[in-house]
């Protein structure tokens, strides 16, 4: 299997597959089942160390963030630190949803359209525009960082959301287009094409009757991944926007960044930030997994 | 012929603005960026550049600092790759049998993922505080708390460039092992039982099962999450931004020198950072994308 292959979400299907009987049967005795529970359990608990840090910091009063405190329950609980990190993230939240939901759904859509021509309405050398556009997926965006910046000034793009919205749409194009082409190429029998084909149906009738109504699968699979990588990017935030205009990795980054941290509040910001994303996660898990797998490559 | 434009003439027109966006805002990006590094944009050049040649390139190459940035991330991807590795196969491993509440272990195991790398770094910054002793606190404390005082250390403030980067890359397992997780769980679930069946019918023991009859089945696996995660670990930026901020020489690696040059309006050696992070990339990710071409149009 190879990451491309991974992106179809089979990958995701194959994990929720029961292990078959069999697999259970020898070799298993009660004891060794015991010892890797108990394992699970331990790394499932460092696993959360983090969380479980976060989650007390955040609720904690100034004073009560002491060298010798630090891993004990709050003293007295306090919604202080929310309030603070939620006044300075505030503008940088909707700054976020008003960026990440219109780039998501316009660099799926024309995922859709790509990914559909690629699978099933070929041409000649099809092959070789869709490695041309797979490359996109691999490059440090270091490579290209400086002159886009230059081309956005003398677009006259306004910086901040417009500037971003636009970036994320280009360099999410590669990764929408390989998830839908390799959708479509596992859902969708070529014989239905031919005979819409045989039918007269032309590339857009067919899209539009045929395609369109079975890709939300597809569609979710790419709004969840763009979403979430939106959401969480940073290097383009850092690059191409400023703390006035930015997105909230950017306010996270300052609010938890400078001379004198106020660490309650940095861990309710990084709580903050990441709700939208591990909504998404505990919601949608098992499209999640297939964006994962998919978009592990990109940049 | 007229008819054959016809048929596939349409799906040519929709993948036409992919190719011309992609065209200019990757290739001719990275063509700009190129152009810029072989001229002598410095910090403070006025007027029109002149071009260099390769000297920028060879004067990185000659630069403690640059050289420090790659050996920083040489160990830091060493670091990275073998412990993701192992905690990912260890999860999958205990996993791949079924165990009762699998897709809570499975959910909690890979959640970090969802996470933005500067949320995450915020809070394994505050983790990692170098402190020790009666002054401990992060996860220094917690060993302080535990009586466990020989696993202290200074963490990323570490003289040793070993125990350095490891700090740094103990937060990008921590988010990445899950991932791995799920790649090699899909690849045992992909493994006809009856493989298995026939191995015990032969008499092997459970450790030669592995060895000799599910391990190599999943080389391919490896083989992609050793490129998947070398790729990741090129990039890594945010996470080292957000935990030790951008001006650390002991965490420098090439993607945020590339950032400190740019602060210094170092075009043309801030350009040639980033073509060096992409012709290692390259070099990495161009020969596994053939070998996943070539591998599909085998099926």
């Amino acid at each position: 299997m190879t990451a491309v292959e991974a992106a179809t979400g089979h990958t995701a299907a194959a994990i929720r597959q029961k292990p078959r009987r069999g697999a259970t049967a020898d070799g298993t005795t009660r004891r060794s089942r015991t010892i890797r529970y108990v394992l699970l359990l331990l790394f499932l608990l460092f696993v959360l160390i983090p969380v479980y840090v976060v989650l007390i910091t955040s609720f904690k009063t100034s004073g009560d963030t002491t060298a010798a405190s630090q891993w004990n329950l709050p003293k007295t609980w306090t919604l202080e630190p929310w309030r603070k990190a939620w006044d300075v993230l505030q503008p940088y939240m909707i700054r976020s949803l008003s960026l990440a939901i219109p780039a998501a759904i316009i660099s799926s859509l024309i995922g859709s359209a790509n990914g559909f021509v690629l699978a099933r309405w070929r041409f000649p050398g099809a092959n070789l525009v869709f490695a041309f556009i797979l490359f996109g997926m691999f490059i440090p965006y270091q490579a290209v960082m400086l002159p886009l910046r230059t081309t956005f000034t003398a677009l006259d793009v306004t910086r901040g959301v417009p500037t971003l919205i636009i970036a994320h749409c280009i360099y999410g194009i590669p990764i929408c287009t390989l998830i839908f082409r390799n959708y479509y190429a596992t859902i969708v029998p070529n014989e239905i094409i031919e005979s819409a084909r045989v039918d007269g149906a032309g590339l857009v009738q067919t899209y539009l009757r045929i395609i369109l109504p079975i890709s939300i699968s597809g569609f979710v699979v790419t709004l969840i991944w763009q979403f979430t990588s939106v959401w969480n990017d940073f290097l383009f935030a850092l690059f191409l926007t400023q703390q006035n205009n930015g997105p909230v990795t950017l306010g996270l980054a300052a609010l938890a960044g400078g001379q004198k941290v106020d660490y309650a509040a940095s861990m309710a910001g990084a709580l903050i930030t990441s709700f939208p994303t591990l909504i998404v996660y505990i919601l949608l898990g098992r499209w999640f997994i297939g964006g994962l797998m998919a978009g592990a490559l990109k940049g | 012929m007229h008819g054959r434009i016809r048929t596939w003439g349409p799906g040519a027109l929709v993948l036409l603005p992919t190719v011309l966006l992609l065209g200019y805002f990757v290739y001719g990006l990275i063509a700009w960026s190129f152009n810029t590094s072989l001229t002598d944009r410095h910090t403070g050049r006025k007027g029109p550049a002149s071009y260099v040649g390769f000297e920028n390139y060879g004067n990185l190459f000659t630069e403690e600092r640059f050289l420090n940035s790659l050996k920083n991330l040489g160990v830091l991807t060493v670091a990275f790759i073998v412990g993701t590795l192992i905690f990912g196969l260890i999860w999958a491993l205990l996993l791949e049998k079924g165990v009762p509440g699998e897709s809570v272990f499975r959910s909690v195991y890979l959640f970090p993922m969802a996470i933005s790398m500067i949320a995450s770094g915020v809070v394994w910054g505050w983790l990692l505080n170098p402190s020790q002793g009666e002054d401990a606190r992060g996860l220094n404390r917690l060993f302080e708390i535990l009586h466990l005082h020989f696993l202290e250390n200074p963490w990323w403030t570490a003289g040793s460039r070993w125990t350095t980067m490891a700090s740094i890359a103990l937060p990008a397992v921590w988010q990445m092992s899950g991932y791995i997780m799920a790649l090699f769980l899909a690849g045992f679930r992909g493994i006809p039982p009856e493989l298995r069946e026939a191995a015990r019918v032969d008499g092997a023991s459970e450790f030669k099962l592995y060895r000799h009859v599910l391990f190599p089945q999943l080389s391919p696996i490896a083989l992609s999450a050793l490129i998947i995660l070398g790729h990741i670990s090129l990039k890594l930026f945010d996470l080292i931004y957000a935990i030790t901020g951008p001006n650390q020489f002991r965490t420098e690696v090439p993607a945020i020198l590339m950032w400190n040059t740019l602060l210094r309006s170092d075009l043309a050696k801030a350009s040639a950072i980033g073509i060096v992070m992409l012709a290692v990339v390259a070099v990495l990710v161009i020969p596994y994308l053939a070998w996943t071409v070539r591998q599909e149009n085998e099926q």
